[in-house]
């Protein structure tokens, strides 16, 4: 027994040691890479009119004619960073399945299209909650409203999803992505 | 492109990046560990430690020094949890309650990483850098540790001593996990994960709303907990979250480093018993089934087979845009094959099919390629089980590497293999068994409940992390039963594989004869891959038809 003490209390010694190598100065050390790239390092942070209004990376809540809208979110009352996650239910999960059927009747009637041409990102929750991304055929789908609402042409507004849009990394990586945020934040600018 | 040609090709880019880099990796800590001198930082350690880095130990002390070392690493973790409020940098956190703190810091130290709580309102950022994160670092080395202990076991004849613990634990930490983590955490932070110390940050959305942004010191702690194949999120998204990691690029980085060490042990190993071909039948056998889930769970995600992913149109619930189905199940299969349990998409809403090949990952014992170490000696272990059968069969005394496999070897092996299921299946059957229970946890009806069940203690026991996270665990009987099956699920096999290396290390190697089974063609790797198989599926066919296979069929 007092082997095991001596033994145990080397290494809580060891583990002091350790603690202060990987635990403080190697976090300390990725934070002064960081300090050179504040931009990213920071999250991205996005500015409109002189104002922080969120980051790049964290999706928002939008409600209204005038916005593009993200995902459904199951983070806290929707796109809560306080709160991250998703549903889990699971994929025979009646609650879910009336869930999509009800979000499917809403997107098409509120788009004024075919239900069945509603995609399936406008349908399910993401896995974090804060998805910034929706998918360009959703994004698509919401350029007509979009328009009439801000009084623009859709050709315009069809130029703003493109610069909000990043293709696959590498040309092979993930899929492409619309990032919701960037796409209002440039319509809100011209008003 | 066509997404199916993408999605082949991103799962290229991983092979070929993994094909390039075992080969320096592996021949590289193989040296680590064979090296007799000390670098000048790890004498410092040993001084500081008060502990002496030229005896080689027995097994029975090296047994001795990783229980003693794990034992003040649970108490450290939970005093840090339990003081939260008085330390700094806690972002005024309460303290963590008894029952979380203590299934938290068992969850760190055996490199499982099961998260009941949610990073973001639980852990200060003193508690995830200085406390979690450490065991994300430690616990990895100690697996590695004991995965070499095992390899000098074969390597070593007519000795009783294994090696030093503490050289093990430090040179894995200094030499390996420390510079890796460190250049990935800086890729990370180019690829846009967020390092910092900012606290809850209000902002003004651009709707008017408000919304509360934290930040914290990140990609630090995603680089080690992939790499090491931790897997705690520093959120409750863990790596689907966009600050851990915000885009396809550094998805497919976060998979290389938690496939990196484990796909690179196996040359290691061949390296050190002299003879890489020992090591390519090895890392040949995690290589396929890895392979296999791969392609099952793609091909189930993107075919999006069950109700709700046809009613939507796509098996999209809990993934995120930016990874779709294709990257999600890349590192499904990667995340459950190496025991780590960090998640970019959630298991619990795959389809039956993909999400039960989840869960069989974790039940084949976490070696295909498995934990840093534990992949390793997990896969040993059966490749000693491998011989015996074959040496059953042909009637020839089986040995391995010119060691016999006696009667001693062969008892230690069926206590390791008889240990994770039987955990696993007495945790789930007493859950599975007490309506109170089930009622208090389970989110789902039916089939899908027991998955989430089988799911919450094949993570738990086989030290993974991941979930079936409807399965509400944050209860004080979950937290202490998962608590006891990831302690019990990780240091008993440990001490058994110590001993097996004991009793092989002490052996005189037979001369290889004729009637040897060679132990690195074809012939070999396939029986492996045969015995993985089989004795997962037999132990665990039966609850596998009730849960997941009644699922997709129903």
């Amino acid at each position: 027994m007092t082997a095991f003490l001596r033994t145990s209390l080397a290494g809580l010694r060891v583990l002091l040691v350790l603690t202060v190598l990987t635990g403080l100065a190697y976090p300390t050390a990725v934070y002064a890479i960081g300090r050179t790239m504040p931009d990213r390092a920071d999250g991205a942070m996005i500015e409109v009119d002189g104002h922080v209004v969120g980051s790049r990376l964290i999706g928002q809540p939008f409600d209204g004619e005038e916005w593009f809208l993200p995902r459904p979110s199951a983070a806290g009352d929707g796109y809560d960073p306080l709160a991250s996650g998703a549903s889990n239910l699971g994929p025979e999960n009646l609650d879910l399945l009336a869930t999509v059927e009800q979000r499917r009747a809403e997107v098409a009637g509120r788009e004024s299209v075919d239900p069945e041409l509603v995609p399936p990102d406008a349908l399910t929750a993401s896995g974090s909650g804060l998805d910034p991304h929706i998918s360009p055929e959703y994004a698509a789908l919401q350029v007509p409203r979009v328009a009439q609402a801000r009084g623009l042409d859709e050709d315009i507004v069809r130029s703003h999803v493109a610069e909000a849009t990043t293709d696959r990394e590498l040309g092979v990586l993930g899929e492409p992505r619309v990032n919701v945020l960037e796409l209002n934040a440039t319509l809100a600018v011209l008003d | 492109m066509s997404p199916e040609l993408a999605t082949a090709l991103q799962v290229a880019i991983l092979v070929a990046a993994l094909a390039v880099v075992h080969v320096p990796l592996g021949d590289y800590m193989a040296r680590v560990f064979t090296d007799t001198r000390h670098l000048r930082v790890e004498r410092l350690v040993y001084r500081l430690g008060g502990v002496g880095p030229d005896a080689d130990q027995r097994w029975p002390v090296y047994a001795r020094s990783v229980l003693g070392f794990s034992l003040v690493s649970i108490l450290l973790l939970y005093a840090l949890m339990r003081l939260q409020d008085r330390l700094p940098l806690s972002l005024g956190l309460p303290a963590v309650g008894a029952d979380g703190a203590w299934n938290t810091a068992v969850s760190f130290v055996t490199n499982t990483n099961w998260q009941w709580y949610s990073g973001e309102a639980t852990m200060g950022h003193l508690v995830q850098m200085s406390g979690l994160a450490v065991q994300n670092f430690v616990s990895a080395a100690v697996g590695i540790a004991v995965a070499v202990a095992l390899v000098r076991g074969f390597v070593r004849h007519r000795t009783d001593r294994l090696g030093n613990f503490w050289v093990d634990l430090v040179r894995g930490t200094v030499r390996i996990l420390l510079p890796l983590a460190f250049l990935a955490a800086v890729l990370l932070v180019l690829g846009g994960a967020v390092q910092n110390f900012t606290g809850a940050q209000g902002v003004t959305t651009l709707d008017g709303a408000t919304q509360t942004i934290v930040g914290g010191p990140i990609a630090s702690q995603e680089a080690i907990k992939n790499l090491g194949t931790n897997g705690g999120g520093f959120f409750n998204a863990n790596s689907s979250h966009p600050f851990e990691n915000p885009s396809a690029l550094t998805n497919l980085l976060e998979i290389f480093l938690l496939l990196a060490i484990p796909f690179s042990l196996p040359r290691t190993f061949g390296r050190m018993v002299g003879n890489r071909r020992q090591g390519l039948a090895i890392v040949a056998v995690m290589a396929s089934i890895w392979a296999t889930a791969v392609g099952v769970i793609t091909w189930a995600e993107t075919r999006g087979f069950g109700t709700v992913p046809q009613a939507a149109g796509a098996a999209m619930e809990g993934k995120e845009v930016r990874f779709g189905e294709g990257a999600s199940a890349l590192f499904a299969a990667s995340t459950t094959g190496t025991s780590t349990g960090s998640v970019n998409s959630f298991h619990d809403s795959y389809t039956a099919l993909g999400g039960g090949v989840t869960l069989l990952n974790m039940m084949l014992g976490e070696v295909a390629p498995g934990g840093v170490g534990a992949g390793l000696y997990g896969m040993l272990v059966l490749a000693v089980l491998t011989v015996f059968l074959a040496g059953l069969m042909v009637g020839r005394t089986p040995q391995y590497l010119g060691k016999k496999v006696g009667r001693p070897e062969i008892t230690l092996v069926a206590l390791y293999i008889l240990t994770m299921p039987t955990l696993l299946l007495v945790g789930a059957a007493i859950t599975a068994g007490t309506p109170a229970l089930v009622e208090a946890s389970v989110q789902d009806p039916g089939a899908h409940g027991l998955s989430e069940i089988l799911y919450a203690y094949a993570s738990a026991t086989n030290n993974n992390g991941s979930a079936f996270a409807g399965f509400g665990a944050g209860t004080p009987y979950q937290n202490t039963a998962l608590g006891l099956g990831m302690l019990f699920g990780r240091f008993v096999p440990i001490i058994l594989v110590l001993a097996l290396a004991g009793s092989l290390a002490r052996q005189q190697p037979a001369a290889v004869g004729a009637g040897t089974l060679p132990t690195h063609g074809p012939v070999f790797a396939g029986l492996l891959g045969f015995v993985v198989l089989v004795v997962a599926g037999l132990t665990f066919f039966p609850v596998l038809a009730l849960a997941p296979i009644a699922e997709a069929l129903l």
